[in-house]
């Protein structure tokens, strides 16, 4: 058989791509369970049974050969990163509809792994949130996970508090609320967030994400909750909450960096990052939700053909402008 | 001479693996004269020569056996003396597998030589005459690309600025350059002096990989005392010796696009060719030899090797003592643009550099592709700054007119983006498609064009033609016209004439009364009723005449 060059030894493939992201997530998910507990697991659990079970009815369904979609390990990780975005305690169902909504609808019936406009697992998340509003606020109090005990998270109990016209500096006095804080944010998300954090950077260290989304969105973020945090620290978190509690650390380094709905021009990441960022910090301080990131990842895979359109970069050559 | 020059770093790349020291360890060995020589009459890009020798002649070393033809094309000679046995379509080198014309001689060992003789001093002829020279030596570009190197020295209407001779060698395993350039700097240099004049190039650079420690220090030598060549390490990185590349390396200037070197006064030959250039001028020697890299994990003793243009590589293969058995795959050329061998029995050509075999223990097996998840790693490496990842998605799609909006065209196909692709997309070959699929196009729409073009002519010249017609119809209409006007017409003339003279004999018809003295009034009366009678006559007769007709 006459085969094409080059040929050099193979060494990157997407199942081992997957394989390192789910590395990653190794200590965010730790401090997840040091913390809440070992529900979470069964969720994961539950979610990448979901997630095998859907993508292979669909692919049955398209006369698909199973095997190369479901060892690519890309609807494992979207399970995964559904699992996490979800409350450990919600009932077991909410989890099992949200990853087979994900995977159905949000990636097989556009063509599967790369043709899904949209990230699957914000897709089921935003899905359930709308759907299911009480299941999928309910948290859990720190340490005591399987026993099904709730609490607010702080970006959610800042945000009630507020939308109650309580400034911060006073919901905070209230013990019930600032017993919620630890050290910078939610006392327990915040090792969890730190833990993600982590994660990340062995992705971007390792060069296994591209640095523009992370890099971008963390720094828009930071410099949008700095700003009006020191207009009006009664009214806004302090930047600190913003980058540590909520999804933010997930969101930068696991979710907007999903290559298939993002934008993929070196430039276009950097505009899609600050678009998460812009939209996530607008929801989360003048929303109706306290986290917005679902939504702003959402909002900007629309905008990512857009922004490729526009932020192709120059060729090696190229005469711009003298056409 | 030895500065410090500013080296401008290309974007994207890959530091491969070079297995590069394998064959270096020994010296270019020169190849046993083979039994036949086959040599293809197409080495070059162009018009394949023409042959000027027929079946039974006998050939002399140097001797030309086929001529250019036409502007873009290069003569072949023979590389060793002997017999034509043969004019005939025989396996070559190429990426198709085709067979081509190809001339075939019998050696008969004893390698007689044409008598040759070269230029003490070049200086003393024109560069015109140089070039000359270099077209008659069938001189082609030694790198890999093979355009005939006669055409690339001349400037035409362009000042050329600078003459960079390529050293880069950056293909894993190829080390025929860098060991010429260990054996013979002398000549390099020599050659790209001539270059130099032929074209009248204001500096000259030799641009070598900084991976090339022994080359490097042989040209040092080389160039000891003289101060009008630069010698420049550039940064091992594939494809620090593509062409585009390598002048923006060591000049910072980009090729625009669409455009040649040459148009902004810059000139790229191969290090290989500027020895060959040395020899066809100062020695007179037309090329007739090359050095190819004998490597690869299937060859036992990988080396260079001095061999005659025509040597079957099945002879190669056989001098290393590799097994047939071992062998996976052989490919002429590098690992990252080289292209998989069809048939042993091919000759070496003059664009032939390298001959990898690989050993059945190193088979990297064709992996599955799976779809682009747009990861942009393609872009990342791509040394053209290119998107490689849309382009895939509009050739995928065959959306040809958005596929040049991401510059399909600048792709210089080096390979980059397929070692890369977590998919394992054969992404250059989706490119190659591209690009002949909208050349096929292209060519197509002249054709069509130039039909069409034929039509609308032809439709023009009827309606032309139609309208002369009317024209001439119209003027002797208006001809006829006036002459009636003026009635000069003699018929009308004559009937009208005719006419009078009727009226006028009608008028005086009256008969006159006779007899009509002394007349009875019973004869008065019948005259008068008799008149009465003729009277009545007339008048109904004038009615009936007074009728339209």
């Amino acid at each position: 058989m006459i085969r094409s060059t080059p040929q050099v030894p193979v060494t990157h493939s997407i199942s081992k791509l997957m394989l390192h992201v789910g590395y990653a997530l190794i200590p965010g998910v730790a401090a997840y369970v040091w913390f809440f507990g070992v529900s979470i697991l069964a969720q994961i659990a539950l979610a990448c049974v979901t997630a095998i079970v859907s993508e292979s009815i669909v692919l049955g369904l398209r006369k698909r050969p199973l095997a190369p979609s479901l060892l690519d390990g890309s609807a494992l990780i979207t399970a995964v990163l559904l699992a996490l975005a979800i409350p450990s305690i919600a009932p077991w169902w909410v989890i099992v509809l949200g990853t087979a909504f994900a995977i159905i609808f949000g990636k097989q019936l556009f063509g599967g792994l790369g043709y899904n406009p949209f990230n699957p697992a914000m897709l089921g998340y935003v899905m359930l949130l709308i759907s299911f509003p009480l299941e999928m606020t309910t948290w859990p109090a720190i340490q005591n996970g399987l026993d099904s005990i709730t609490a607010a998270t702080p970006l959610d109990a800042l945000k009630t508090q507020l939308g109650q016209g309580i400034d911060i500096p006073s919901a905070m006095a209230n013990p019930e609320i600032g017993n919620l804080f630890g050290m910078v944010a939610g006392i327990g998300w915040e090792a969890v967030s730190v833990g993600f954090l982590l994660g990340g950077l062995y992705l971007l260290v390792t060069g296994r994400i591209a640095w523009q989304i992370p890099v971008s969105m963390l720094a828009t973020l930071t410099v949008l909750s700095t700003l009006f945090y020191l207009i009006d620290p009664a009214r806004y978190a302090d930047p600190l909450l913003h980058l540590f509690g909520g999804a933010t650390m997930l969101g930068a380094f696991f979710i907007a960096t999903d290559p298939v709905s993002a934008a993929t021009t070196p430039r276009g990441r950097l505009i899609y990052g600050a678009g998460i960022a812009a939209f996530s910090f607008i929801i989360r301080s003048w929303g109706g939700y306290p986290e917005g990131l679902a939504f702003a990842v959402l909002l900007m895979n629309m905008a990512a053909p857009t922004i490729d359109h526009y932020t192709r970069p120059r060729a090696f050559g190229e005469q711009r402008g003298k056409d | 001479m030895q500065t410090v020059r500013d080296i401008f770093h290309f974007h994207g790349g890959l530091q491969l693996d070079e297995h590069k020291s394998i064959s270096t360890s020994k010296p270019v060995q020169d190849a046993p004269i083979p039994g036949m020589l086959v040599l293809p009459l197409l080495q070059h890009i162009g018009q394949a020569a023409r042959p000027i020798v027929k079946v039974g002649d006998t050939v002399l070393k140097g001797q030309l056996v086929a001529e250019a033809d036409g502007r873009v094309s290069a003569p072949v000679h023979a590389s060793s003396s002997g017999t034509v046995v043969a004019i005939e379509a025989r396996d070559v080198p190429h990426a198709s597998g085709l067979k081509a014309m190809c001339i075939i001689i019998e050696t008969d060992g004893k390698d007689s030589a044409l008598e040759t003789s070269g230029l003490v001093d070049f200086t003393a002829v024109t560069a015109g005459e140089i070039r000359e020279r270099i077209l008659k030596a069938g001189i082609v570009g030694l790198g890999g690309a093979g355009f005939p190197s006669a055409i690339k020295l001349n400037p035409g209407e362009f000042a050329i600025e600078t003459l960079i001779l390529n050293a880069a060698e950056c293909e894993p395993y190829i080390t025929c350059d860098d060991m010429l350039i260990r054996e013979r700097a002398n000549e390099v240099v020599s050659g790209a002096r001539i270059m130099q004049y032929a074209l009248q190039a204001k500096h000259c650079i030799i641009g070598i990989e900084d991976n090339k420690i022994d080359a490097h220090a042989a040209l040092q030598l080389a160039l000891a005392d003289a101060d009008d060549i630069e010698l420049v390490r550039v940064p091992s990185r594939y494809p620090a010796g593509g062409e585009k590349q390598m002048i923006y390396s060591l000049t910072g200037k980009q090729v625009p696009s669409h455009t040649r070197p040459l148009e902004i006064g810059i000139i790229c030959h191969n290090v290989g060719t500027a020895a060959a250039v040395s020899r066809a001028i100062l020695q007179g020697e037309p090329l007739i030899s090359r050095t190819v890299t004998l490597t690869g994990s299937a060859i036992p003793q990988p080396r260079n090797l001095q061999v005659r243009i025509g040597t079957p590589i099945a002879d190669l293969l056989s001098l290393s003592h590799s097994r047939e058995d071992d062998i996976d795959r052989i490919m002429i050329g590098g690992p990252m643009m080289g292209f998989d061998l069809h048939s042993n029995n091919s000759p070496i050509t003059k664009t032939c550099n390298c001959v990898l075999a690989t050993h059945k223990r190193d088979r990297i097996e064709p992996q599955a592709s799976m779809p682009c998840i747009r990861c942009g790693e393609c872009a990342n490496v791509c040394p053209a700054n290119l998107l490689p990842q849309q382009l895939y998605w509009h050739a995928r799609a065959q959306e040809f007119d958005h596929i040049q909006d991401y510059h399909l065209f600048d792709c210089i196909e080096c390979g980059c983006c397929d070692v890369v692709c977590p998919s394992h997309i054969p992404l250059v070959q989706f490119f190659r498609f591209a690009k002949t699929t909208i050349w096929q196009q292209e060519r197509d729409k002249e054709k069509s064009d130039k039909a069409r073009e034929r039509h609308e002519f032809r439709l023009e010249r009827l309606e032309r033609e139609k309208q002369e017609k009317r024209e001439r119809h119209n003027r002797k209409k208006a001809a006829l016209k006036k002459d009636s006007d003026k009635g000069d017409d003699p018929k009308k003339a004559a009937i009208l004439a005719a006419m009078k003279r009727v009226q006028e004999k009608k008028s005086t018809d009256t008969p006159k009364p006779r007899n009509v003295e002394n007349l009875s009034a019973e004869q008065q009366k019948l005259i008068d009723e008799a008149d009465k009678r003729r009277a009545d006559n007339k008048t109904t007769e004038n009615k009936e005449t007074d009728k339209p007709s």
